[in-house]
C-alpha cells in the first residue's frame, strides 16, 4: 500500500455525510418559487443565448443582404419585424445581433473580471503597501466614467470586435478588482488560511487554492451584474459608430443616425432593436439581482 | 478635519496626475493621427506638407515632451489650440460647459424625485404588489439604453401629440418655456435610469434603518407612521443615498455622451465624440482631464457631506 499523507483518511471517510445536497432539480425549483422575478430574468437570458446561439436557424433572410425593392417595408408576412432603409430584415439582423450582443457582452465580463479578480485577490491578500498601490492605481482607472473610458479606448485601438471588447473590458477591471479584494479581507483572516499558513504553504499556492475558491459567490454575482452593463455600453459604443463594426449586426448600430433619420416613417427601426437590447439586458439584472440575493445577502441592494 | 481634507486633497491630486497619464498614453495608442483624418479626404497629402503640420501641431516631438507641454499647459490654465478649429480648445469648450452642467442638474433632479419617495415606500410595503411594481419599474429603467429611452420619447411624442420638439438648440433667453422643455426630456431619459439606483439604494438602506430598535419606540409612542417613515427614518437612512447620488452625478456624464447626441444638443459630452473621432488630442485630452476633475471632486463633496449630514462621522 502507498504511503498516504497524515489526514488523507479523514477527508476520504467524511464526505459531508451530516449536510444535506440537494440535487441540481430540487435547487431550481427551490429557486423559482422563492424568486419568480430571478427564474423569469433567468429564462430570458436563455433565451437570448439560444438566439444567439441558433441563429443561423432561426434567420428568415440574409442578415446584411440589401434588398432595393423593399427599403423601409413595415412588419409583415414577408417580413417579421420589417425592413431598414436598406432592406435588410430586422428580424433576421437582431436574431444575429444577439449572438455579437453575447460575444462583446460574456467575453468583456469575462476579460475584466478574471483580470480584476486576480488582481484585486493579491492586492487584498497581501495588504498593506502592495494593497494601497494597487488600490490607488484602480482609483484611477474607475474615476473615469465607463462609458467616456470605453470610448477613448475602442476610438483608439480601432474598430474590430476584439478592440470593443478589450475596451469595455477595462472599465470592468477595477470594480471586479473593489468586489474580489473587498471578499479577500474577510476570508485572509479565518482559521483555515491560518491553518495553511502554518502548514508552511507558498503564499500564492494559498492564494490561489483556498481564497480564490472562496470568492466565488461575489465573483459570479459580479459578472452577471457587469453582464448587463457591458450589453449597453456596447450598444451605446456602436450606436457612435465606435464600437462593433459592419458587417456583423449590432443592436446599437441598428439605432444609429440613418434609424434617427427614418424613425418618423418607420418607427419599427427604433423600436425593437432597442427592445431586444432592453430585454437582454433586462434578464440580466433580474437574474443578477436575485442570484445575489441568494448567494450573498450582505450585497442586498447594493 | 482640516488633516482630513488635506490628506483628501493630496490623494485627489495624485489620481489626477495619474488619470493624465492614462489619458495621454491612451490617445497615443491610436492608430493614424489628426493629418490623416484632415486629409483623408483629399486621399494624397504631400510628405513635406504632413511633416510642416507636424511639426506646427508639435506632434514630431518625442511622446514624453508631448506629455510635458500639455502638463505645462494645463498648469498655467491654457488648454491648448484645437487642431480641427484652429481655436484655443477653451474657446470651443467655455460655451458647451453650461449646457452640460444644467442638463445634469436637472437630471440629478429627476432622478433624486423619482427615486428617493419610490424607494421608502417600496420599503414600508415590502414584498406587497406594489413593491415588486416598484422594483420591476425601477429595474426596468436600469436596463433600457437611455439614448433609446430618449428616441422613443421623441418618438411617442411626435406621433400622438403631433408635436416635434425643438432639433436644434434653443438659448434660455430665446424662449425659455421651449428651452425648459427641451432640456426636460433628455433629463428625463437620463434621470430614470439613475432613480433606478437610487431607488434601489434608499429602500435597502430603509429596509435596515425601520428595524432598528429606535423606529420601534417611535412608533410605540404613539407617532404616525408618515411622521417615523419620513422623518426618523429617512434622515438616517440618507447617507449612502447621499454617496449614490455622488457618484452618479458624476457618472450621469457618461450617459449623457449619447443622450446629448440623439437630442442634438451642444453639450461638453456630444463636443468629445466628435472630438475621438477627429483625433483632436487637445480637445480630447482636456476634456476628459475636465470629466476626470469633476468625479473626483463630486467624489470629495460627498466624503464631505457625511460629516454635515452625520454628526456622528468623525474625520480621522
Amino acid at each position: 500500500m502507498a504511503v498516504r499523507p497524515i489526514g488523507a483518511e479523514i477527508e476520504l471517510t467524511t464526505p459531508a455525510a451530516g449536510i444535506r445536497r440537494d440535487s441540481l432539480g430540487a435547487t431550481l425549483v427551490r429557486f423559482v418559487r422563492k424568486k419568480p422575478l430571478g427564474a423569469a430574468g433567468g429564462v430570458l437570458m436563455v433565451i437570448m443565448l439560444l438566439t444567439g446561439v441558433l441563429a443561423d436557424v432561426l434567420q428568415t433572410h440574409d442578415p446584411i443582404a440589401t434588398d432595393a425593392a423593399a427599403t423601409l417595408a413595415r412588419p409583415g408576412d414577408e417580413h417579421r419585424l420589417g425592413t431598414d432603409h436598406l432592406g435588410r430584415d430586422i428580424y433576421s439582423r437582431i436574431v444575429h445581433g444577439a449572438r455579437v450582443s453575447l460575444i462583446v457582452g460574456i467575453g468583456s465580463t469575462l476579460l475584466g473580471s478574471v483580470l480584476g479578480g486576480i488582481i484585486g485577490l493579491l492586492s487584498g491578500y497581501a495588504g498593506g503597501k502592495t494593497d494601497l498601490v494597487a488600490q490607488r492605481l484602480l482609483d484611477i482607472l474607475q474615476g473615469l466614467p465607463l462609458l467616456v473610458l470605453a470610448l477613448v479606448m475602442s476610438a483608439s485601438l480601432g474598430p474590430s470586435i476584439q478592440n470593443v471588447i478589450i475596451a469595455i473590458s477595462i472599465p470592468i477591471v477595477p470594480r471586479a478588482a473593489r468586489v474580489i479584494r473587498a471578499s479577500v479581507l474577510s476570508i485572509r483572516e479565518m482559521q483555515y488560511v491560518e491553518a495553511a499558513r502554518a502548514l508552511g504553504l507558498r503564499h500564492l499556492r494559498i492564494a490561489f487554492r483556498h481564497v480564490l475558491p472562496n470568492t466565488m459567490g461575489p465573483f459570479i454575482v459580479l459578472c452577471t451584474a457587469q453582464l448587463g452593463a457591458a450589453i449597453l455600453v456596447e450598444a451605446a459604443l456602436s450606436f457612435l459608430g465606435l464600437g462593433v463594426p459592419e458587417p456583423y449586426p449590432s443592436w446599437g448600430r441598428m439605432l444609429s443616425v440613418s434609424a434617427a433619420e427614418y424613425a418618423q416613417k418607420a418607427p419599427h427601426l427604433v423600436l425593437f432593436p432597442g427592445l431586444a437590447i432592453s430585454l437582454a439586458v433586462f434578464g440580466s439584472n433580474l437574474f443578477g439581482d436575485a442570484l445575489r440575493d441568494t448567494l450573498d445577502p450582505r450585497l442586498r441592494g447594493a | 478635519m482640516k488633516t482630513y481634507i488635506a490628506q483628501r486633497l493630496a490623494i485627489a491630486l495624485l489620481t489626477l496626475v495619474g488619470m493624465s497619464i492614462v489619458i495621454f498614453a491612451l490617445l497615443r495608442l491610436a492608430p493614424g493621427d489628426i493629418v490623416d483624418v484632415l486629409f483623408s479626404a483629399a486621399g494624397y497629402v504631400n510628405p513635406g506638407e504632413k511633416k510642416a503640420i507636424l511639426q506646427e501641431l508639435g506632434l514630431d516631438k518625442p511622446y514624453w515632451q508631448q506629455y510635458m507641454d500639455w502638463v505645462r499647459q494645463i498648469l498655467v490654465g491654457d488648454l491648448g489650440k484645437s487642431y480641427r478649429y484652429d481655436l484655443p480648445a477653451w474657446q470651443i469648450i467655455k460655451p458647451l460647459v453650461p449646457v452640460t452642467v444644467e442638463l445634469a442638474i436637472l437630471s440629478t433632479i429627476v432622478a433624486v424625485v423619482l427615486g428617493v419617495p419610490t424607494g421608502v415606500v417600496s420599503a414600508v410595503r415590502q414584498d406587497s404588489a406594489l413593491d415588486y411594481v416598484l422594483r420591476v419599474v425601477s429595474l426596468a429603467g436600469l436596463s433600457m439604453p437611455s439614448f433609446w429611452l430618449g428616441m422613443v420619447i421623441i418618438l411617442s411624442l411626435v406621433s400622438w401629440l403631433g408635436w416635434i420638439p425643438p432639433l436644434t438648440y434653443v438659448r434660455p433667453t430665446e424662449n425659455l418655456w421651449l428651452h425648459t422643455v427641451q432640456f426636460m426630456l433628455p433629463a428625463l431619459a437620463v434621470g430614470y435610469r439613475s432613480s433606478a439606483l437610487i431607488m434601489r439604494i434608499t429602500r435597502s438602506a430603509m429596509l435596515e434603518v425601520l428595524r432598528e430598535d429606535y423606529i420601534r419606540t417611535a412608533r410605540a409612542k404613539g407617532q404616525g407612521t408618515g411622521a417615523v417613515v419620513w422623518r426618523h427614518a429617512l434622515k438616517n437612512a440618507v447617507l449612502p443615498v447621499v454617496t449614490v447620488v455622488g457618484i452618479e452625478f458624476a457618472f450621469l456624464i457618461g450617459g449623457l455622451v449619447v443622450t446629448e447626441t440623439v437630442f442634438n444638443l451642444p453639450g461638453v459630452a456630444r463636443f468629445l465624440v466628435e472630438a475621438i473621432l477627429w483625433r483632436d488630442y487637445p480637445v480630447v485630452q482636456n476634456l476628459v482631464m475636465f470629466i476626470a476633475i469633476v468625479v473626483i471632486l463630486s467624489n470629495l463633496v460627498v466624503d464631505l457631506l457625511y460629516g454635515v449630514l452625520d454628526p456622528r462621522v468623525r474625520y480621522a
